[in-house]
C-alpha cells in the first residue's frame, strides 16, 4: 500500500487491519510481496506524476467551473449538424438511460440474469428494422462513421471484390473513417462526383464508374449538403446491375417523412442514432446503426445480435439471448467478421425508448416540425444581405447550404460563434466549392426567435467578415 | 449475499403487444406561425421519396417508463451486487462522474463548434492525455478511439504504417499468445496481418524462447497482454520485447488488464511501443450493458507520429483539435471521441490521485489473490502457474468430469444474487472460471462469494444442484433455439 492515505470512498479494504487479515489468509507478508513477480527492472520506483487525490466536492467543483467556460445551449444557439445534430432529449429517455441497472451492467453473457438488457436491445433491433425497412439490425456499433467503414469492408467480403465507390457528397468525417477502415483490407476507393447544380449524386458519373469489380457504393440520404437523394431507386439499381451492394447512410429522424433505405433497394443501411435521444456529448458516445436487407447478409454482418427464444424448461417462457456469436471475435478470433466487442448498448436502449415515446404520431409530427423549421430558416437567411441561397436546387430535410457573396465562410463561422451562435459550418475544401460556402442545421429545438437571432447575427457576421 | 434472492419476474410484453392506436408518449414542439407558412410540410419531401407513415408503437409516457423500468429490474448490475466478470473489470462507477457528465456544458457541446468555445472541456481532455501518458510511460495519447478493440485496430495500423515507411512492408505477421482476448487476433486480421499464435507454457506464461523461435523477417510485431488473461504477470516480458525488437518488430500492449499495474509498472518501461487502455475497465466508466467505452491509444516517440487523429493540441494554454498529422494512420471514428466517457475517466483519476491509483492496484490484486485462496483447491484447481501469485484476476477449473461443469457453477451463482465469473475463457483452460473481483468489493463479500462457490461445487458433485438458475427473471435460456429459427426482430 502507498500508506499515504486511509479511508477512501472507493476503496473499502483500504484499512491496515483489513489488509493484514487478507494477507495473513493468503500467506503473504506484505502487499508488495504480491507484486514480487514483476521484475525489478520494470517496477516503477517512484510515485506517478499525477495530482494528489481530491474529494468528490473538490473534483466536482473544479470540473464544473472549467466546463462552465464552454459555450453551449441554452446560453448559445447551436445550428451545427454534419452527423451530430441538436435535438431535444425527452426527460423520460434521460430517466431510462440513468437507470443504474442498465448503465452499470455489461454485455449480457449470462442471459438469465440479463433479460432486461437483452429484451431492450431486441426491441431496439425491431424498431430500427421498421424505421429503416431492413430485415436485421445489430445491437449497435460505435458511431455512423465506423459503421460505414465496417459496411464497406463487409461489402468487399461478401462480393469478393476489392473496389468501392464513395459518393462525393458524403460527410468528410465518414469519408476519412471509411478510408482508414478500407485501406488495410486492400480495398481501393474511388469517388463518384455530385451534380453541382442539384447537390445530388451524379448518376452519369456513377454509371461510368460502375463495373463488375465494384463491391459497393456508399452514399448518404439526405447527403452532407442536406439534400434528399430522390433518385435513390435508380442509384441502387445501377449498383445492383453490376452485382455491387448499395450502402445507404441515413439520419433516422429524416425517416419520419422519407422512405427508409430498404424501400429503395439498399442492401446495407448505416446511420447515426445520436438524434434518437442521445446528447451531442462533444463527439460521443453516439450510436452506430448497422442493418442489412436479408438474413443471408445478417450472417456476414459485424456486431452483436440479440434473438428471441424461450427457456429450456416448461412452460417455455419467452426469453432473449445473443445469437450468431460464431461471427464474433470471442469465438472466431482472426476469422471474425469484425473485432468489435464493446459497443454502444446503452445508447441503443436510449434510442429504443425514444422511438417508443414518440411512436407513430410523435415521429410524424417531429418530421413535420423539423422540415418546416428548416425551410422557414432557409427562407429567412436568404433575405440576409450578402448571403446567397440556395446553393443547390435539390430538396432538403433539416440541413441546407448557403454561399456568401464576399465573406469567407471560416471568418463568418468564427464571428457567429463569438456572438453566441454556433452554425454556418464551412464546407470542406474537398467539395471543390471554394471557401465561401457554409452549412446550417435547423431542428425542432429552434424557435422563431432563435432563427431571428441567427439571421441578425449572420447579417452582422457577413457584413464584418 | 442474503438468502432468498429473487430477481424481478415481470414477464414484460414487447412494445408492440401493448401498443394501441391513438396514444403518444412525447410530442415535439411546433410553432403555429411557421406551421401556417407550411400547411403541408410533408410535401417538402419529393413525392417519390415521401413515406406514408412510420409503423412505431403507440404508448403513453408512463407506459414507456414502466416498460423500461421493469426491464431494468430484470437486469443485474454492479450497483446491485458483486459482478466479478473476469477481464471486464466491473468496478464501481462513481456517481459524481455521472453528475458531471450530465451537465449541459458537456451534453450540449457540438463536436464541430470552434475550439475557442470549448476551452474548458479541451483543457480537461488535454490533461487526461498527459495523465494517461504518465501512467503508461508513453509519449502521447490519442483519445479518439471508441473502445478497446478500436484502440487495438489503431495500434496495429500504426505498426503497419511505421513498417511501410521504414522498409518493412513485407512484414505481415503479428504474434499473438494463445491466451489473448479474441479481439487481438481479430484486430490484427482487420489490419491485414497474418496471426501467428504463440503458445503459453505450462505455467501459463509466454517464454522469450518461444517467441525467438517464431520471429523472422516476416514479423511485424506482437500483441501482448500483461498481466495475461490468466491473471499472471508475464515475467519474461522484457526478453520477449527484446526478441521482437531484435527481429525488427514492434510491441503492442493490450491494456485490458492495466488495473493490476497502476503506479506499479508501466508498459513503456517494459519495451512496448504502443498501448491501448480500456477506460471503462481500469478508469471506472460505466459499461452501459455492453458499451459505450473508450479505448485511447498511446505511443512512444517512435510511433506517436502515427497516432489516429484528432489529437488534443496545447498551443500555450489554448487548446485545439489537431487533424494535421502528416503520418497519422487517419481517423477511425467520427469527430473527437467518446468525450463524455473521457470526462468520467478524468474525474476518476482526480478522485484517486497518484497514491490512490497505486492503492487501487494493490487492493485489486490483494482481492483477487484472497478470493482465489479462499476457494477449495480440490474443487477449483488452477491449470497453470500453481505457485504463482495472481494479479488482478484468477482463472480456475472445475475439478472432475462433472456434468455442466463451469456453466453450472456460473448459473448457480446467479441464484445467489451475484454475477458469475467469465466462463470458458481463456480457451487454454478447460472448464474455466475467470474471476476478477476488483478493489471495489469489501472483504466480507469476497468471503461470501468464495463460500458460495465452494458450496455449489459440493452440490454439483453430489448431484443435488438441480438445474439452476431458478431465481432469475427467467429459467435456463435455450440459446440453441435462439439461432434456429432465428428471430432478430418483430414486426409492428
Amino acid at each position: 500500500m502507498s500508506g499515504e492515505s486511509s479511508h477512501h470512498p472507493l476503496l473499502p479494504n483500504l484499512d491496515a487491519a483489513i489488509v493484514a487479515e487478507m494477507l495473513s489468509a493468503l500467506g503473504a507478508k506484505s502487499v508488495d510481496e504480491l507484486f514480487s513477480d514483476i521484475p525489478q527492472e520494470v517496477r516503477l520506483k517512484r510515485k506517478l506524476k499525477v495530482p494528489d487525490a481530491a474529494t468528490e466536492y473538490s473534483v466536482r467543483r473544479d470540473i464544473q467551473e472549467r466546463l462552465s467556460a464552454n459555450r453551449t445551449p441554452p446560453g448559445s444557439l447551436c445550428f451545427l449538424g454534419g452527423g451530430v445534430w441538436p435535438h431535444y432529449v425527452p426527460a423520460a429517455v434521460e430517466s431510462i438511460m440513468s437507470r443504474q441497472e442498465f448503465y452499470t451492467s455489461y454485455t449480457p453473457y449470462q442471459a438469465e440474469i440479463s433479460q432486461g438488457m437483452l429484451q431492450a436491445l431486441f426491441e431496439y433491433q425491431s424498431l430500427m428494422c421498421d424505421l429503416l425497412g431492413m430485415q436485421a439490425c445489430n445491437s449497435s456499433l460505435y458511431d455512423w462513421a465506423s459503421a460505414a467503414g465496417e459496411a464497406v469492408r463487409m461489402a468487399a467480403r461478401v462480393t469478393g471484390r476489392k473496389r468501392a465507390l464513395i459518393a462525393g457528397n458524403v460527410g468528410p468525417q465518414r469519408q476519412r473513417v471509411i478510408k482508414t477502415y478500407a485501406e488495410p483490407a486492400g480495398i481501393e476507393l474511388a469517388t463518384v462526383g455530385f451534380d453541382t447544380k442539384s447537390g445530388k449524386v451524379d448518376e452519369s458519373d456513377l454509371r461510368a464508374r460502375m463495373s463488375d469489380d465494384v463491391a459497393c457504393l456508399y452514399f448518404e440520404n439526405p447527403n452532407y449538403f442536406g439534400i434528399i437523394e430522390d433518385d435513390a431507386d435508380e442509384v441502387a439499381s445501377t449498383v445492383h446491375a453490376s452485382g455491387g451492394l448499395a450502402i445507404a447512410g441515413v439520419d433516422p429522424i429524416s425517416l419520419s417523412l422519407i422512405k427508409g433505405p430498404g424501400a429503395y433497394g439498399a442492401d446495407i443501411a448505416v446511420g447515426e442514432g445520436q438524434p434518437l435521444g442521445i446528447p451531442m456529448n462533444y463527439g460521443g458516445p453516439h450510436l452506430g446503426v448497422f442493418a442489412v436487407k436479408d438474413m443471408a447478409l445478417a450472417r456476414s454482418m459485424p456486431g452483436r445480435l440479440i434473438g428471441m427464444t424461450t427457456t429450456i424448461h416448461e412452460p417455455n417462457d419467452r426469453a432473449f439471448a445473443m445469437v450468431l456469436q460464431a461471427r464474433e471475435q470471442h469465438i472466431r478470433r482472426e476469422a471474425a467478421t469484425s473485432n468489435v466487442c464493446t459497443n454502444q448498448s446503452l445508447m441503443a436502449v436510449g434510442a429504443a425508448s425514444y422511438l417508443s415515446l414518440l411512436g407513430k404520431e410523435g415521429m410524424r409530427r417531429l418530421g413535420e416540425t423539423v422540415v418546416s423549421n428548416s425551410h422557414y430558416a432557409a427562407g429567412r437567411l436568404s433575405r440576409v444581405r450578402g448571403v446567397r441561397y440556395p446553393l443547390f436546387t435539390g430538396a432538403f430535410f433539416k440541413e441546407f447550404t448557403v454561399s456568401y457573396d464576399e465573406a469567407n465562410a471560416q471568418a463568418v463561422f468564427e464571428r457567429l460563434a463569438r456572438s453566441g451562435v454556433l452554425g454556418g459550418y464551412p464546407l470542406d475544401g474537398r467539395f471543390g466549392l471554394g471557401d465561401r460556402c457554409a452549412s446550417f442545421c435547423v431542428t425542432e429545438v429552434h424557435t422563431r426567435a432563435d432563427i431571428e437571432r441567427l439571421a441578425a447575427a449572420l447579417q452582422e457576421a457577413v457584413d464584418g467578415a | 449475499m442474503p438468502e432468498g434472492f429473487k430477481q424481478a419476474r415481470w414477464k414484460e410484453p414487447l412494445l408492440n403487444e401493448i401498443s394501441r392506436p391513438g396514444r403518444v408518449g412525447m410530442l415535439p414542439p411546433s410553432d403555429p406561425e411557421i406551421a401556417k407558412e407550411f400547411p403541408e410540410p410533408g410535401s417538402l419531401v419529393p413525392a417519390r421519396m415521401r413515406r406514408a407513415s412510420v409503423e412505431l408503437p403507440e404508448l403513453s409516457e408512463l407506459q414507456v417508463l414502466r416498460h423500461f423500468n421493469r426491464l431494468s429490474q430484470m437486469n443485474f448490475s454492479v450497483e446491485l451486487g458483486m459482478y466479478p466478470l473476469g477481464s471486464c473489470t466491473m468496478k464501481y462507477n462513481p456517481k459524481v462522474s455521472e453528475m458531471i457528465a450530465s451537465s449541459d456544458a458537456m451534453k450540449q457541446a457540438h463536436p464541430l463548434q470552434p475550439p475557442e468555445t470549448v476551452q474548458g472541456l479541451l483543457s480537461i481532455l488535454y490533461e487526461l492525455e498527459r495523465m494517461l501518458s504518465e501512467i503508461t510511460g508513453m509519449s502521447r495519447f490519442a483519445l479518439c478511439t471508441a473502445a478497446g478493440a478500436q484502440g487495438e485496430f489503431a495500434g496495429v495500423l500504426m505498426i503497419r504504417k511505421y513498417l511501410m515507411e521504414h522498409g518493412g512492408s513485407e512484414r505481415d505477421e503479428i504474434l499473438v499468445p494463445d491466451s489473448a482476448h479474441g479481439t487481438n487476433p481479430a484486430s490484427a486480421a482487420m489490419a491485414g496481418f497474418r496471426v501467428v499464435k504463440v503458445p503459453s507454457d505450462s505455467s501459463g506464461q509466454v517464454r522469450a524462447r518461444a517467441v525467438q523461435e517464431l520471429v523472422s523477417e516476416k514479423t511485424a510485431g506482437m500483441m501482448f497482454t500483461v498481466p495475461n488473461t490468466l491473471g499472471l504477470f508475464e515475467s519474461e516480458v522484457l526478453d520477449v520485447s527484446k526478441a521482437v525488437h531484435a527481429a525488427g518488430g514492434l510491441m503492442y500492449y493490450d491494456g485490458a488488464n492495466m488495473n493490476a499495474l497502476l503506479g506499479k509498472a508501466r508498459p513503456g518501461d517494459m519495451g512496448f511501443d504502443v498501448v491501448h487502455l480500456n477506460l471503462h475497465k481500469t478508469f471506472a466508466t460505466p459499461h452501459g450493458g455492453g458499451g459505450p467505452g473508450a479505448g485511447p491509444v498511446g505511443a512512444n516517440d517512435k510511433l506517436s507520429p502515427y497516432l489516429p487523429v484528432p489529437l488534443i493540441a496545447d498551443n500555450g494554454g489554448k487548446y485545439s483539435l489537431d487533424y494535421d498529422q502528416e503520418r497519422s494512420i487517419g481517423q477511425l471514428k467520427g469527430f473527437v471521441g467518446n468525450s463524455a466517457v473521457l470526462l468520467r475517466a478524468y474525474a476518476y483519476i482526480r478522485l484517486l490521485g497518484a497514491s490512490g491509483l497505486a492503492d487501487v492496484s494493490s487492493l485489486a490484486v490483494l482481492a483477487a489473490n484472497y478470493l482465489w485462496r479462499r476457494l477449495d483447491p480440490n474443487a477449483f484447481p488452477v491449470s497453470h502457474g500453481e505457485g504463482l501469485r495472481r494479479k488482478h484476476e484468477a482463472v480456475v477449473s472445475v475439478k472432475g468430469e462433472l456434468p455442466g461443469g463451469a456453466m453450472k457453477v456460473a448459473k448457480a451463482l446467479l441464484d445467489r444474487g451475484v454475477h458469475s465469473p467469465t466462463v470458458y475463457f481463456p480457451l487454454i483452460v478447460s472448464e474455466a472460471l475467470m474471476i476478477e473481483p476488483t478493489e471495489s468489493e469489501p472483504m466480507e463479500l469476497l468471503d461470501e462469494y468464495a463460500d458460495a462457490m465452494n458450496k455449489i461445487y459440493m452440490s454439483l458433485k453430489d448431484g443435488t444442484l438441480g438445474d439452476p438458475p431458478v431465481e432469475t427473471s427467467v429459467g435456463r435460456v435455450d440459446e440453441v433455439k435462439a439461432s434456429r429459427p432465428l428471430t432478430l426482430k418483430v414486426h409492428w
